[in-house]
């Protein structure tokens, strides 16, 4: 049965752009091929930490929003588990207030990007 | 003597509180959902230490302040919100 899930990871600062991407298609790869399909992605980039987590004060953020069956997040917590690049990482199982609080996110945010653009 | 000890005077007259009537601004404004992410937002739910607040203060609804406890239990573990802190505002 599949459910909606949003996974958000924090990634050490110490990364390279690149390592970030690769690492980021990793999990990806893990959801797509294992039945889990992405809806939406966000990519918060560098940010600071509130609380220095193995004594680093900011880290790379990066959000997955997606649809998958149950069985699937034992797999992704695994992997995340094992990646020492992942400092922290939550998954979350989203009911049908928070999907299409999501969902009106998306838009408003879309919409921001066109001011950007046309501005 | 029971009238001295019944009429007790103040110094200062007590001054009674006009209790401003609390309501859950979850219900009022129709949200549905507390999202973990929006660190701005729970921030209202946050004292200067960075503690939550109880409903008396808040006035929110139990049903409400439970996800709200969990939406900022969430942000602390992904630090968008630090458990304790001294200036938080």
């Amino acid at each position: 049965m599949l459910n909606q899930y949003e996974t958000v990871f924090i990634a050490t600062p110490v990364l390279s752009e690149i390592q970030v991407k690769e690492m980021v298609k990793k999990f990806q790869g893990i959801l797509q091929n294992n039945g889990g399909e992405i809806i939406h992605e966000e990519d918060w980039g560098l940010r600071r930490l509130a609380y220095p987590i193995q004594n680093k004060s900011t880290g790379f953020y990066y959000l997955i929003e997606f649809n998958a069956p149950g069985t699937l997040i034992e797999k992704l917590e695994t992997e995340y588990r094992r990646d020492e690049r992942v400092i922290r990482f939550l998954t979350f199982k989203m009911d049908k207030h928070a999907a299409a609080y999501s969902q009106k996110r998306k838009l408003n945010q879309s919409e921001k990007k066109e001011e950007v653009k046309n501005e | 003597m029971n009238n001295s000890s019944n009429e007790i005077r103040y110094l200062t007259p007590p001054s009674v509180e006009v209790k401003k009537k609390k309501y859950c601004r979850f219900k009022k404004s129709r949200i549905r959902y507390v999202d973990y992410k929006d660190a701005e937002f729970l921030k209202k739910f946050l004292n200067e230490q960075g503690k939550i607040l109880p409903r008396r203060l808040t006035g929110t609804s139990l049903k409400f302040q439970r996800k709200v406890s969990q939406a900022v239990k969430r942000a602390r573990h992904l630090a968008l919100l630090p458990y304790v802190t001294d200036l938080l505002k």
